[in-house]
Order: structure tokens, then sequence, then C-alpha cells
């Protein structure tokens, strides 16, 4: 291979780069991103940079930097169209590359809410430029924070304003923070976080509308309520961005479909949050985690370099972690809403504690609240399958929670 | 080479002890012990490996 293109300049695209460099490919390096800053680190975006204790210098990405890597760099540039038969990537400046191996790694854009407007006060979270600009609205504007979405993001922003000792809202249209992927019995423990740290709670309870012309003031929900808003933060989801990737060739299907190899199309792969791929054990999943990013980065890279062949199989059990006030939660495997649910480990009451999940006789994931250790050793039994009677048989009932 | 953990920044996430189990340990009071602060060198690739995991960026490889 004469040339590889990385699109995507985030945690996937670099540790992909880098590991390219690492394997040995001295060809053509090149990796398009559509932000202007440096490749930066996202989690303490939401966190220590939110908060005011950490400057835009400390958000740097572990380990190589693109200057390390001897990478063409294009900033500020969107890559707009692919061409699979024509092993082509336009960018939006004009430029034409052409390449022999392509990395896609073009990540996930914020949802937005219907009603949305485009209003000074209202913010998503995404980028280091999204930080910036919240950061910069609470300090001119510190009043009644409302967020919109008690996903992760949301949580971690909400805990996040407390901390600068700011009124918060969290409004979910779920009846629980967290809840689409946690389910009840965790999201009722994080709720009651979030509660005894004075946040007003609008549970089950959507958005019907924005209220402000020239700013925002407030927001009408749909119980028929109002809630006044300085700054409104909205944090519900994102979407893989493959709007570039129409008419590619590519099949996409909430993300770039991929073997489980991370192949998406002969000489391609993709990686990170814009990445569906055919997991060994878990089928067709998309993972949005940051540790996920990297371990993908890197298989794509790999797999890209050893060609054609079936390749090995990308099969991590997927680990993510999520900080809101002094609280460490942390999830490993594949949890879902819908699982059976006992606590193995401490309990719900001391807010510590391991939770197993379970579907189909096997244990799905687990959950842990300021116990780091342990959900790191079910990880690891996580490797293979566990059965659900048995992992359940070694818990106290007395201690369940 | 010599492991450095920067304890100010660590907040115990435990995926070094998932990577290089020989070198870091969380014990059950949510504190990182290093095991082996010079591992052999046939433990490089996993130490280098928990260096990038880490989502606090504490740990570095000091060389002797």
């Amino acid at each position: 291979m004469r040339t590889i293109v990385v699109v995507g300049a985030s945690l996937a695209g670099v540790r992909a780069a880098a590991t390219l460099r690492a394997k040995g490919f001295d060809g053509r390096l090149v990796l398009v991103g559509d932000e202007q800053h440096e490749p930066y680190d996202r989690p303490p975006l939401s966190k220590q940079f939110l908060a005011g204790e950490w400057d835009a210098g400390r958000v740097t990405l572990p380990d190589a930097t693109p200057a390390s890597l001897d990478v063409e760099r294009h900033r500020g540039t969107r890559a707009v169209t692919l061409d699979v038969a024509d092993r082509r990537v336009d960018l939006d400046d004009g430029e034409q590359i052409r390449f022999d191996g392509l990395v896609v790694a073009t990540g996930a854009t914020p949802r937005r809410l219907p009603s949305q407007p485009e209003l000074p006060g209202v913010h998503v979270l995404r980028t280091l430029d999204d930080a910036l600009a919240l950061r910069a609205d609470l300090e001119r504007t510190p009043g009644r924070v409302v967020v919109v979405g008690a996903g992760f993001i949301g949580a971690e922003v909400a805990a996040t304003c407390r901390g600068r000792g700011l009124p918060v809202t969290l409004v979910e249209a779920l009846p629980l923070p967290l809840a689409r992927v946690l389910g009840e019995t965790v999201g009722r423990v994080v709720a009651a976080v979030h509660s005894d740290h004075g946040v007003d709670l609008r549970l089950g309870v959507g958005v019907e509308g924005f209220v402000g012309t020239g700013r925002v003031e407030g927001l009408r929900l749909g119980d028929g309520t109002s809630v006044r808003a300085d700054v409104v933060v909205v944090g519900i989801g994102v979407a893989p961005t493959t709007g570039w990737l129409e008419g590619s060739g590519l099949r996409l299907a909430d993300g770039v479909v991929c073997d489980p190899s991370c192949v998406a199309a002969d000489g391609i792969v993709a990686a990170g949050d814009v990445a569906r791929w055919a997991h060994p054990r878990y089928g067709s999943i998309r993972v949005e985690h940051w540790e996920n990013a990297i371990a993908q980065g890197e298989h794509a890279a790999a797999r890209l370099l050893a060609g054609s062949g079936p390749g090995e199989p990308f099969s991590p059990v997927p680990w993510f972690w999520s900080d809101q006030y002094d609280r460490k939660l942390q999830a490993v495997g594949r949890p879902s809403a819908g699982d059976e649910v006992v606590v193995v480990d401490g309990s719900l009451a001391e807010r510590r504690f391991v939770a197993l999940y379970g579907r189909d006789g096997v244990v799905q994931g687990a959950v842990g609240m300021n116990r780091p250790s342990a959900v790191v050793r079910w990880r690891d039994r996580l490797a293979e399958p566990v059965g659900w009677d048995e992992a359940v048989a070694g818990a106290t009932p007395g201690r369940r929670g | 080479m010599r492991v450095v953990v920067d304890f100010d920044l660590c907040e115990s996430n435990a995926i070094c002890m998932a990577v290089a189990p020989e070198v870091f340990e969380v014990r059950d009071d949510d504190f990182l012990y290093v095991l082996d602060d010079h591992p052999d060198e046939s433990l490089r690739d996993k130490v280098e490996e928990a260096v990038r995991r880490c989502p606090k960026q504490a740990i570095s490889i000091e060389e002797d």
C-alpha cells in the first residue's frame, strides 16, 4: 500500500494512524479532520474542562500526536464524498485523494431536539469548541442550567454544573436517568445521587419547546409545566457521522456496517463511534465509548495492513466509565435495560456495588458504582460466556441491596 | 524501564490492571498499587498498552 487515508482525527483515527506507523507502514499517511484543533481527549470536556479545573492545553490525546507520526494533516477539512470503486476521497476544500487503504473514523454527531432552535444559550457538548462555548457561557451567565437528557453526557454535565455551584434542572423523557442503558435498578440510585446533590429532576417528561427570542429563557415541558433557564445543554445522544458516505457503496445502517474484523469493503476499515461490526458474541453492535475507540482504531489499522482474507475478529468485552460527583460508574459487557439485575457485591443503599445483568441464562454485563477492581475482574470473567445461575449463586441474598 | 504513576491523576479506573495484572493492582480499598515498578522487558508491550489505555493518562514509563 502506498497511500492510506484516515478520515476522522479524534481518538479512533489517531490511534489507527499511530498503529499503522508502529506496524511499519512507511507510505503516505493522510489524516483528515473537520476540527481546527490538534486531536484532543473528549472525556474531560464534560468533567475537568467544564469544571474549569483544566484548560484546553491539558485536554490532549495520549501517546502519539500527528506531529510525531509523519502524517499529511488536513485540519478543519471535511471529507464530503467517498468513491469506493475509484478508491477516492473528496474533501470540502476541493482536494481529491486517491488511496490504497482507508480508515473511516468520523465519529458521531449530537442529536438535536425537533424543537431545538439556533438560539444563544442553547448548547450541545461533543467537541472542544462546544465545550469552550458552554464554559464561557456558564462563566458569563451563571444562572440556572437546564440539561435535557439524563444519559451519560447529560448526567455528567449536571454533576459538573452543580460542582460549579450552579442551580441545575435535569429533564429526561424516561422515568429515570441512564435508564435506556442501565435500567431502573441502577437508574434509581443515580437519580438519588443527583437529587441529594440538589438537582431538580424532571423525569418522564419531554420537551415541548423553547422560550426566548434573543436568548434562551426557558423550556416548555410535556407535562404542561415550564422551567426557567439561563443556559440549556441538550444531551440526547449521538448519531454516527455517515452523511458523507451516502451513495459511496458502503453499507450504512446506524453506522458503517463491517465484518467481524472491522472491514467495510476491500481495503476499507472503520473504527470508533461510526463503526457497526459483527461482534462474534454480541452480534451487530456499535460502541460509543472511549476505550473502544482506542482498541478498535488499533485493530482496524492492523487489519488493513494484513490485507485480504478473513482477518482476526474484533471481540472485546466493552468497558466504559462515567464520573458524577464522587461516584464512579463503570460497566462491562453489554448490559441493557430489559435484563434481570442482581447486586452481587456491596449494596445499592451504600451506593457502592456491583450489579450483574442477565438475559437468556447468560451474564450480559456488570455495572459497578465505586467498585473499579471488582468491575475489571468481571471483565476478565466475561471474556468467556458465564452462566447466570452460576454467577448469582455466589451472591449473598442479604447483600443484594 | 521504570513505571511511574501520577497518583494525583489516578482515579483507579483499573484498566491498567486488566491489561497488565503483573504490574498493576487495584485492591478492594479502591487504590492502585504498583506491584513492580521495574518490570521485566518482556512486559513492555503490556505496560505501554496500559499507558495508552489509562483514561486519566496517569501512567508513564521512564527509561533507567
